[in-house]
């Protein structure tokens, strides 16, 4: 398996009664909330631990995009991604991910992914998302649209990242005369492209696409949700496609969380993850989920969501439910080895740092989790895999 | 009195009644029902036909379809299938902005213009309201001065029954009026081509579209008419209907004489 360390970077010193006053820390949270020095300590701090994780011997790092939010303070984790790119020597930097079709013109990043793949030797991973509904509203982009844009965003991109340019692109969206990026990726055909989602038919089937093979990454989701969507993916690849998905092609992202015991993490772990969900994520289904981002169907299950979003989060419901995971360095890898025989993936991203956690817990995180849990999640293999449970896709 | 007619391959769901001169009347972003007391109350003095814009209601939801100006070429192409002459057309809301966007193209079969709450110009430092950003309840109180009529609208908007309708046309209205919101900032520069008699009837207290919105339109269109009605928010139709029909029938009457 491979492992990486998956940061958000969160304005940690966000007002916690901010919800008094603003309706979520999306699009509509001041900037005047955002102190430029606390912000310089803040991008420092976070870049270190993400450095530190490479030295530890981390399969990856990776990095993200949201905009106008207290949530995580990377408008452009191209920016991190560079500045991460002359620090690092091995591992895999992962963009996961840019939004490629909120851009007017997506070859900016196309350009710039190169230059970091060129920089590092082809250590590129690029996301593809079409962008959380929040960055509607702060990019002016159409969400009635969103689908359809990415996937001409994607076609624009990986046409110019394999083509010999210059050719012209001619599409709905997007029309250039004159496609032909300099640089060309270091990585050919182009960096290996993933696909994070919080559970979504219409990415899975695109992504499991035999002529795109994408990585699919379930981030923030029930142990439950993330079965039912990666046996997803591999039934698609089976009845719709063709083909067997490989294990690599699957990947799992959580919030993680060790110390000595199972109960002193618990108690480390509480007002920092308890942050993230109920602050740091709070938005209105509003602001989630703005007309067209969804298809009808989705829309219908998502009634549910909706709620779970609304709803007071506590660090005891998330450990059992599986969305986080929080113990002792024995007990959770216990929990991932059982997820990884039952569910396959071949990839584990670890949200080591979240919401207000504290640079000397997260580094302590960081240590424990290098030392006592990767090496061991960094062994299993395809063979550890029981082999798919179509009852669980349903 | 609804049939569904065919205009190059779009099947169109259009409300037809009543006898009289013609009104061809526009809906808003949130649609129109089946029978609405007021096209009802219309329909004893005009020959009212009220259509499902494309990708709302019960109308198809072509592939065509990107934006307001899409929609003013398609009413064009409705009314020469229909054959349409001498109409009186009524646009609420971003049925105002197609109305305009259509009397701009041609005013060729139109006898006059009226612009209800009308969306579709940008008046630079009055912003309009973001419907899409708020919840039904704030929605309601935005759009409605009674709160009856406001807990209403939040009834309908989550009721089950409806979750196909509201979703249809809301995933539309945002496909058309996304950015810039509810405008088109190139609209003004081609209002001098309304060349019939127009008449803007405004709630005092719209808090969707402000009623400096009303004198801005009164301003760029030579010889319109204006009419506020008192205590009346964004939806004259439902909130003061006696009022929306005899302001709209006086004005027709008077225009057509």
């Amino acid at each position: 398996m491979r492992v990486f360390m998956f940061h958000l970077m969160p304005y940690q010193y966000m007002d916690m009664d901010y919800q008094k006053r603003y309706r979520a820390a999306w699009v509509v949270l001041p900037n005047t909330e955002f102190d430029p020095k606390k912000g310089h300590e803040l991008y420092n701090r976070y870049l270190d631990e993400l450095e530190l994780c490479a030295e530890l011997g981390f399969d990856g790092i990776a990095v993200n995009e949201h905009h106008q939010t207290a949530y995580g303070l990377m408008p452009s984790p191209v920016v991190m991604a560079s500045a991460l790119s002359r620090r690092t020597k091995d591992c895999k930097i992962a963009i996961l991910g840019n939004a490629f079709g909120l851009r007017e013109h997506p070859l900016t990043l196309a350009e710039e992914h190169a230059m970091i793949d060129n920089i590092t030797a082809g250590r590129v991973i690029t996301g593809m998302v079409r962008g959380v509904g929040c960055e509607y509203f702060s990019f002016g982009a159409n969400p009635a649209q969103s689908h359809d844009r990415f996937h001409e965003a994607h076609d624009l991109v990986v046409r110019a990242w394999t083509e010999p340019g210059p050719f012209a692109f001619e599409g709905k969206f997007y029309n250039f005369e004159y496609v032909n990026v300099w640089p060309r990726p270091y990585q050919q055909p182009h960096p290996p492209i993933w696909a994070p989602s919080m559970g979504s038919l219409e990415t899975i089937e695109w992504a499991s696409h035999p002529s795109r093979k994408y990585v699919y990454l379930q981030n923030y989701s029930a142990v439950k949700s993330v079965q039912r969507y990666l046996t997803m993916y591999r039934a698609i690849a089976e009845k719709t496609w063709g083909y067997t998905a490989a294990s690599e092609q699957l990947g799992w992202g959580a919030p993680t969380y060790l110390a000595e015991t199972d109960a002193k993490a618990r108690d480390e772990a509480q007002v920092h993850i308890e942050s993230l969900f109920n602050k740091f994520l709070a938005k209105t289904p509003e602001m989630m989920f703005p007309p067209g981002y969804m298809s009808a169907s989705s829309a219908a299950n998502m009634e549910q969501h909706k709620k779970q979003i609304r709803g007071n989060v506590t660090v005891d419901g998330l450990i059992e439910q599986g969305i986080i995971l929080c113990g002792s360095p024995k007990t959770v890898l216990a929990r991932l080895t059982e997820a990884h025989k039952l569910l396959g993936f071949q990839n584990f991203l670890a949200l080591l740092q979240f919401g207000t956690l504290p640079r000397d817990l997260t580094e302590k995180n960081i240590r424990l989790f290098a030392a006592e849990v990767m090496p061991a999640l960094q062994r299993l293999t395809d063979k550890e895999f029981v082999g798919m449970d179509l009852a669980a896709a349903g | 009195m609804t049939q569904t007619i065919d205009v190059r391959g779009c099947k169109t769901n259009v409300r037809r009644m009543g006898k009289g001169p013609t009104l061809l009347f526009l809906h808003g972003m949130r649609g129109l029902d089946d029978d609405p007391p007021f096209l009802r109350q219309l329909a004893a003095r005009f020959d009212v036909v009220a259509p499902d814009h494309p990708g709302f209601g019960k109308s198809d939801d072509p592939a065509w379809l990107d934006s307001i100006g899409d929609l003013a070429y398609f009413y064009a192409d409705f009314i020469e299938a229909l054959s349409l002459r001498e109409i009186h057309l009524v646009g609420h809301s971003i049925g105002g902005w197609i109305a305009l966007q259509l009397a701009v193209r041609s005013c060729e079969r139109l006898r006059s213009l009226s612009l209800v709450s009308s969306a579709g110009i940008r008046v630079k430092g009055i912003p309009r309201a973001d419907t899409f950003m708020v919840s039904p309840e704030e929605l309601g109180q935005l759009l409605f001065v009674d709160g009856k009529l406001a807990r209403e609208f939040v009834e309908r908007e989550s009721d089950p029954q409806r979750f196909g309708f509201n979703f249809k046309n809301q995933v539309t209205s945002a496909k058309l009026t996304w950015q810039p919101r509810l405008c088109d900032p190139q609209l003004e520069k081609w209002l001098h081509r309304v060349s019939v008699p127009t008449f803007i009837l405004w709630g005092d207290s719209d808090r969707v579209i402000p009623p400096q919105y009303a004198e801005a339109l009164h301003a760029a269109i030579a010889g319109s008419t204006v009419k506020i009605l008192p205590e009346c928010g964004h939806v004259p139709t439902v909130e003061k209907p006696d009022e929306f029909v005899g302001a709209i029938a006086g004005f027709i009457e008077k225009a057509a004489s």
